[in-house]
């Protein structure tokens, strides 16, 4: 296997125990944020050119939100990485009851090409303040990012216990091979097949996986809103990156005096954020590649363009569309769209909505516009996704102190802030007992009698306390 | 096997029609599983004594009274555990309401092993039904009585689409590994393990898989004999040496293992007296298949206590097995028998690193007065779970999450941990539809000052504190209105 020694290698650092204290980590994640300050230009450049990622954006998400990350970790890891003391019962009164967090070894980060920094970094903060030993496998689709990253990583980290790996759906597949601690895998539209190849690679070495995937994120529009704001939240968490979002709104589900009422408004904020001719505006971006433009294209025939609707090959542009009218059976609502196309289906009213949504595969995302906060609750409570956010789209993904990840087939785990930490640690339910006081250990030993047992029950039980009101 | 495919597909018309959902009827469920458990608790220890010769007041202390231990945390904390829970909020979503809400996964599956038949599926579903899912109960087949008094019971006092027994040996798990789940909970060998692991990759569940392998017992010279083989003797040889987290083998220094067995063999005639096969105390193997490969580890050992066996009632002897190899046989596999094989290692440091060279076990023991060597132990090695000075008593604090790691397994449970392995924390952002002008700063068209916003309201890191908070508050309204100004 072409990458075994690799693997090998880290894995005796592993063993050695280099990753292991709190200072080790903490200078490496210190060498990650003089990598951002450092390379900032060089990011914003090959994203620029990977897919005409704007500035703005690049700045934002591949900069601005990795730094959050990194300083919030860096200020809290000392805390995380202390035992967890637990309650104890009575039988472990004068014990030591605590959770260790040990790190699992030696993970693989697969990321994606869309937010190419962000999707192998944020994770990446979290595998070195667990302590592991880290194989980072950058999208080869944001060429540039790519090279950019294999280049100069290595500059800045352990070259002895983290390690970039450049490679193609061949070669990934020889890495799977590998035995690794934990698997760490982000996908984009063609993910839920991508995600059980590795979750099958993972089976054979009991490996366990965290699989950030996608779906078809819907976005509910009720009738009680304020027209103007909605269409320009809609249309930034639509727009940005062009689409190429995994929480991007895919579609919008709301009544027929709602789309013509959304139609200016959406039509407004489009040129409020992009001017009045987008292929133009440095702040929209394009599609990464020709394979993908020709495959979001494609949906364009859905429904009827009522906004947009322009395309350029060469130059991978989709302008800003809104597709109106569009049947559950047309094109766009086949897959998950990722691009610069927001599709609108009508349904009569929030029951048809959430029946809507309930009938399809749980998203990563559901979105719930209405001034009425009960209808913002109902869909909430009565659809099931990764995460939710009301009023307003991408949102929630900005707090790190809320879990992000998706369920069922828009993925498995979650992470952001001490929930990386926590995916890349071992919770280790830790028992230190004590020596003496054997007399009463007594009980629990052979030959048996009720009188132990007695005794034994009323040690150990958990007794009920109270009425509980609900029964 | 279409009756398979009938009983998911019901089971998930049952969890959709959203009736699992109420905390009241989560608690009513929770209430007719204790109300079981206590009403039929004869039937249930005739059972397990049927399938492993097991007392009444063993099988009552293992099995039993984790259960009712269990129920009886859920049904107070249910409340608690089900509530959304609020998360710190940053600068830009002040006014917000951001919070972790815990949902159920759907349609959970439960397989059992027949070691510890009943609370083996019993804990796991007392955590399935708290989190509000339909569950699909899969005994093992091999603790027979058990399974089928499960399967006779369980209709009789839970919802029955939402929580169906199925029975059966492996063709019928396989087809039922083919359905999809939302989450699968297994318990067994890391050979299934793997195969129940690639079921579940087909549809995307998240697995819980609690699998063995070989628990290390590190016995220091600093320590009192008597106590720790006492304590080593129980875990070692309760449920005939059955248990995924028995201490498997015993690392010492030489100069102590003759003292070790010694302190074995007197306790062992305290715990069973003279005559072990006629003990009410002791259990048998679970079947012949299990009895011959837990024979055949014992060829070329030097045996220092035991090694009388009876096939006609799987009978095997409590059995030490001293100046073991390495390379044996007996160390290749998980023992999961009355026989304790004893290897001399010169330090704790060639302990350390005996363990370390092996996969990662369930569990790990050490015994020592010396509190440093213990945490050191603890802080070299990896392994699901430790308990020090004494081993198996992990497993009874509920508060400890109770799983594997590597070859071991992956994921845990027990108390408020199985309510969150069958929960999807769903996270929710509520924003208001007002305060437009805040929202400006990351609208295009971009510009350095939108930027400079952006990092002060995303970056800038604020003490706790009602003063700040009011500070906070203040510094959010005033951006607010500087941003409408200036930018809008």
């Amino acid at each position: 296997n072409p990458y075994a020694g690799l693997v090998g290698h880290l894995r005796a650092t592993w063993l050695s125990g280099r990753t292991r204290p709190l200072e080790y980590r903490v200078a490496q994640l210190e060498a990650l944020g003089r990598f951002l300050d450092d390379k900032k230009q060089e990011i914003l450049e090959a994203t620029a050119r990977d897919m005409g990622k704007p500035a703005f954006e690049a700045y934002f998400s591949e900069i601005l939100l990795c730094k959050n990350e990194l300083n919030d970790t860096l200020n809290n890891l000392c805390s995380w990485m202390k035992d967890e003391h637990v309650d104890k019962n009575l039988v472990t009164k004068l014990d030591s009851a605590f959770i260790r967090k040990d790190p699992y070894g030696v993970v693989l980060i697969i990321a994606p090409w869309n937010y190419p920094i962000h999707l192998f970094l944020v994770p990446l903060i979290g595998a070195i303040a667990a302590g592991n030993c880290v194989v980072i496998k950058p999208s080869e689709i944001s060429k540039n990012t790519e090279r950019l990253v294999a280049e100069t990583l290595s500059c800045y980290l352990d070259n002895d216990c983290f390690a970039v790996v450049t490679a193609g759906v061949p070669e990934t597949t020889r890495l799977l091979e590998n035995k690794f601690d934990y698997i760490f895998f982000t996908g984009t539209s063609r993910s839920p097949s991508v995600g059980r190849i590795v979750m099958t690679a993972a089976a054979k070495h009991l490996t366990p996986v965290t699989l950030e995937l996608g779906g078809k994120n819907p976005c509910y529009v009720s009738d009680a809103c304020d027209v103007q704001n909605v269409a320009r939240r809609v249309a930034w968490g639509r727009f940005y990156n062009a689409g190429q979002t995994c929480i991007a709104p895919d579609y919008l589900l709301c009544s027929l005096e709602m789309q013509e009422k959304l139609m200016p408004a959406l039509r407004e904020a489009i040129t409020e954020f992009f001017g009045s001719n987008p292929r133009e505006s440095p702040d929209f971006g394009r599609i990464v590649g020709d394979k993908q433009f020709r495959r979001v294209r494609a949906l364009l025939c859905s429904g009827r363009v009522a906004i947009g609707g322009q395309t350029d090959e060469k130059e991978r542009y989709i302008a800003p569309t809104v597709l109106a009218d569009v049947l559950p059976s047309d094109p766009a609502m086949q897959e998950e769209i990722f691009g610069p196309i927001l599709p609108i289906v009508v349904v009569a009213n929030m029951e048809e909505a959430i029946d809507f949504i309930n009938a399809r595969p749980r998203p990563l995302a559901v979105y719930a516009f209405s001034c009425d906060s009960k209808v913002v609750n109902q869909v909430l409570e009565r659809t099931s996704s990764g995460g939710f956010c009301g009023n307003d789209t991408l949102m929630h993904v900005t707090l790190s102190s809320l879990p992000f990840g998706g369920i069922g087939t828009s993925g498995l785990g979650m992470y952001h802030s001490k929930f990386t930490f926590d995916t890349f640690s071992h919770r280790r339910g830790c028992l230190h007992r004590n020596m003496g006081l054997e007399a009463l250990n007594s009980l629990r030993y052979p030959p048996y009698s009720q009188q132990k047992l007695g005794l034994m029950t009323a040690t150990f039980e958990v007794k009920r306390r109270g009425m509980c009101t609900l029964c | 096997m279409e009756k398979m495919q009938q009983v998911v597909e019901r089971a998930r018309a049952a969890f959709n029609s959203g009736r699992c959902r109420s905390l009241e009827f989560r608690m009513q469920q929770l209430k007719a599983l204790e109300r079981m458990v206590k009403e039929k608790e004869k039937d249930i220890l005739a059972a397990i004594k049927a399938d492993l010769h097991k007392c009444g007041h063993n099988a009552y202390s293992h099995e039993i009274l984790g259960v009712l231990g269990e129920l009886a945390l859920a049904m107070e904390k249910l409340p608690s555990w089900a509530a959304p829970q609020p998360v710190k909020k940053n600068l830009l979503t002040m006014r917000d309401e951001a919070y972790i809400y815990p949902e159920p996964l759907g349609v959970v599956l439960i397989i059992g092993a027949w070691n510890y038949p009943f609370v083996l599926v019993m804990q796991p579903l007392v955590g399935a039904i708290a989190a509000g899912n339909a569950v699909v109960v899969k005994p093992s087949e091999i603790s027979e009585n058990t399974a089928q008094l499960m399967a006779d019971l369980l209709p009789q006092y839970l919802d029955r689409d939402l929580y169906p027994v199925v029975t059966g040996g492996v063709p019928e798990t396989t087809v039922l590994l083919t359905q999809r789940f939302d989450h699968i909970l297994y318990t067994g060998s890391s050979a299934v393990g793997k195969i129940v692991m690639a079921a579940a990759a087909k549809h995307l569940t998240p697995v819980t898989l609690e699998l063995g392998g070989k628990s290390p017992c590190y016995i220091d010279k600093d320590c009192d004999l008597a106590i720790a083989c006492r304590r080593i003797t129980w875990g070692k040889y309760m449920n005939c040496g059955q248990t995924c987290i028995a201490p498997d083998y015993i690392l010492c220094d030489p100069s102590i293992q003759s003292k070790v067995v010694e302190n074995i063999k007197a306790t062992l005639q305290e715990f069973y007296g003279e005559d072990v096969k006629s003990s009410p105390d002791y259990e048998r193997i679970i079947n012949k298949r299990h009895f011959k490969r837990i024979v055949g580890l014992l060829q070329g050992q030097k045996i220092a206590h035991g090694g009388e066996t009876d096939e006609a009632s799987c009978f095997i002897a409590p059995t030490i097995l001293t100046d073991v190899s390495p390379e044996s046989k007996v160390m290749e596999e998980e023992i999961f028998g009355p026989i304790l094989p004893i290897l001399t290692v010169k330090s704790v440091d060639e302990a350390i690193d005996f363990i370390n060279r092996r996969e990662k076990p369930l569990a790990l023991y050490v015994f020592s007065n010396n509190k440093q060597l213990i945490k050191r132990v603890i802080s070299q090695t990896s392994s699901g779970g430790v308990t020090g000075n004494d081993v198996i008593m992990h497993f009874f604090l509920s508060t400890l999450p109770f799983g594997g790691v590597g070859n071991s397994g992956m994921g845990a449970y027990h108390g408020k941990h199985s309510f969150e392995t069958f929960s999807h924390r769903r996270s929710c952002l509520i924003k208001d539809l007002k305060m437009e002008g805040t929202n400006k700063l990351r609208y295009p068209p971009s510009s350095q000052k939108k930027v400079d916003w952006a990092k002060f309201f995303v970056l800038k890191r604020f003490n706790k504190g009602r003063a700040g908070l009011l500070v906070l508050a203040l510094l959010g309204v005033v951006a607010a209105v500087v941003m409408k100004v200036s930018v809008g």
